[in-house]
């Protein structure tokens, strides 16, 4: 007997809302279906309609709360490309020393989310007390704990102050010490390994045929990562490999157990990177056009296209941006999140699972569904429709016709 | 494979609480009543954790009346559209409920008429208290 049971698009197993609909034999779930775009922010016709680029920096920084320097970075990077601005060496740094604090405290919230979602609430708080020194740096640095606006287009707008360096390295000693414990607590535990081991495996044909991105993808041996193949910023000086979990433990698996593996090494990965990043800083400028009316006024005049790509903690962010002379908004923007390229990889990886396990399996890609909005609608009959493209194509169609035949 | 968190849960249970106990040690059954007892007198609140470097710090706006000159640059770019022109007297009026603290207005202004403080507790009932209006 087949039973079908919907999660969402309310849930309290999920943060934010999106809809599985799970057809269950028992305890196993037989077959999945995915339906996103619960809730849509139309934060792309804000871009294109009310505001200007500079204010839209901002906007791009509220599409997601965690993600709060990927999308400003990505979106820096399109509109650099449209304009071919040349940005300052110590800004790149700047910004590659701000993406990576970015993915140490993202991995390390995710990691306790993770603990949370199989009921170890303990190691949910340890995970949480750890994450809380780079919060601490991040306001020190940048005076907010979570909205860093610190992006902006040819550079970044403050510097990393002298005296704040030794306390960053302070930092960065505490987490190369705390590294060996916390990987004791996450891949030696017993209740880990039970709940996550061998639970919601993606296979690397799967990852590559459904074109996961990020961890999600790295943890299933495909070594994909936008600061090893496309480096931006001054990535190309540090020579990022993408980490897989056979480095650890010397196999892949691609189940949510390798998934915690790769963001633990990612956040040491991090701090590695921002340790280098503090000794080669260079010296100058940190914006390429200091006078911000000056700036507003090029943009203005601006005519291009371009595509910002940035390795978010959750994977690739693209950000598509075009400029159109005397049009003061962008004049096309599109965001593609990471989550939306990883939410097909949760159908073969909840397949053959309990339903217990959709918590830490759903949460083990590191959904962001606030980034991931898209069309819905709902008939008078309360019916849910999604529409594509060629229904959109056909409605179009048929408007062409109506007016012709003078409807309106 | 064992249970390798169970000896950092018993340090736990003889250290001392990570966080800061804001406002009061027990979360109160009423808010309100002991806001009320607080501006009373009666009880003392835990203070908040310190700012870690009050130059870099955003907090609530200030604005220097008698430099701004009227020329509507933090209007064109606050990302809130939280700043109001005043036509008659050409001066600025600031909502802080609309204010998200990202500081453009600041970097913007050619006379330095703007600037960002320390304060950052501005938790109110009302909408429109005189607290969250600058001008």
């Amino acid at each position: 007997m087949k039973y079908e049971i919907p999660i969402g698009p309310i849930h309290p197993a999920l943060k934010e809302p999106i809809l599985l609909q799970l057809t269950v034999e028992g305890e196993e779930i037989k077959d999945v279906d995915v339906i996103a775009s619960q809730n849509h922010r139309g934060i792309e016709w804000i871009g294109m309609n009310r505001n200007n680029p500079v204010q839209s920096i901002y906007i791009a920084e509220r599409i997601c709360g965690i993600c709060n320097i990927s999308h400003p970075a990505a979106v820096i990077l399109a509109v650099e490309e449209a304009m071919n601005m040349d940005v300052p060496d110590r800004a790149q740094y700047i910004r590659v020393i701000q993406c990576e604090l970015e993915r140490i405290h993202s991995h390390l919230l995710w990691a306790g989310v993770a603990a949370h979602e199989i009921g170890f609430d303990s190691l949910l708080h340890y995970t949480w007390k750890v994450r809380e020194k780079v919060m601490d740096i991040l306001e020190l640095v940048n005076g907010n704990r979570v909205t860093k606006a610190i992006m902006m287009y040819g550079g970044v707008r403050r510097d990393i102050k002298k005296e704040h360096i030794p306390k960053i390295k302070k930092m960065l000693e505490y987490y190369k010490e705390g590294f060996d414990k916390l990987a004791k607590f996450f891949l030696e535990d017993k209740t880990i390994e039970m709940r996550t081991r061998n639970v919601g495996i993606l296979t690397k044909e799967d990852a590559l045929k459904l074109g996961a991105i990020g961890p999600t993808a790295r943890a299933s041996g495909v070594k994909k990562d936008v600061r090893q193949d496309q480096p931006y910023f001054a990535y190309p000086d540090f020579d990022v490999k993408a980490i897989t979990p056979d480095m650890f433990t010397g196999e892949v698996v691609g189940d949510t157990y390798d998934r915690i593996v790769v963001r633990l090494l990612e956040v040491k990965q991090s701090v590695e990177i921002i340790e280098r990043a503090l000794d080669e800083m260079p010296s100058g400028d940190i914006l390429a056009e200091p006078k911000l009316v000056k700036l507003l006024m090029d943009l203005k005049k601006a005519e291009g296209e371009g595509v910002g790509r940035h390795e978010a903690p959750r994977g690739e962010v693209i950000h598509y941006v075009k400029l159109k002379k005397d049009f003061e908004p962008f004049f096309s923007w599109k965001v593609r999140a990471p989550t939306y390229s990883n939410i097909m990889s949760w159908i073969p990886m909840l397949k053959g699972c309990q339903i217990a396990d959709v918590p830490i399996v759903a949460a083990s890609i590191d959904p962001c569904i606030s980034c991931t909005n898209r069309v819905i609608r709902i008939n008078n009959d309360g019916k849910r429709e999604i529409i594509g493209g060629d229904e959109l194509h056909r409605l179009s169609v048929k408007k062409t016709k109506r007016l012709l035949e003078g409807g309106s | 494979m064992k249970f390798t968190f169970i000896p950092e849960l018993f340090r736990q249970l003889f250290s001392k609480p990570y966080t800061n106990l804001f406002p009061v040690k027990y979360a109160p059954v009423s808010i309100k009543e002991t806001l009320e007892k607080v501006e009373k007198g009666e009880i003392k609140i835990t203070p908040p954790v310190e700012i870690p470097d009050k130059e870099t710090f955003r907090g609530k706006i200030q604005y220097d009346r008698e430099k701004c000159i009227g020329c509507r640059l933090c209007i064109k770019v606050c990302p809130a559209k939280a700043i109001e022109f005043k036509e008659e007297e050409k001066k600025i009026r600031i909502y802080v409920g609309r204010c998200i603290f990202c500081g453009q207005c600041v970097e913007i202004c050619p006379k330095n008429a703007l600037s960002q403080g320390e304060e950052f507790l501005m938790a109110d009932t009302n909408k429109v208290n005189e607290n969250w209006i600058v001008e």
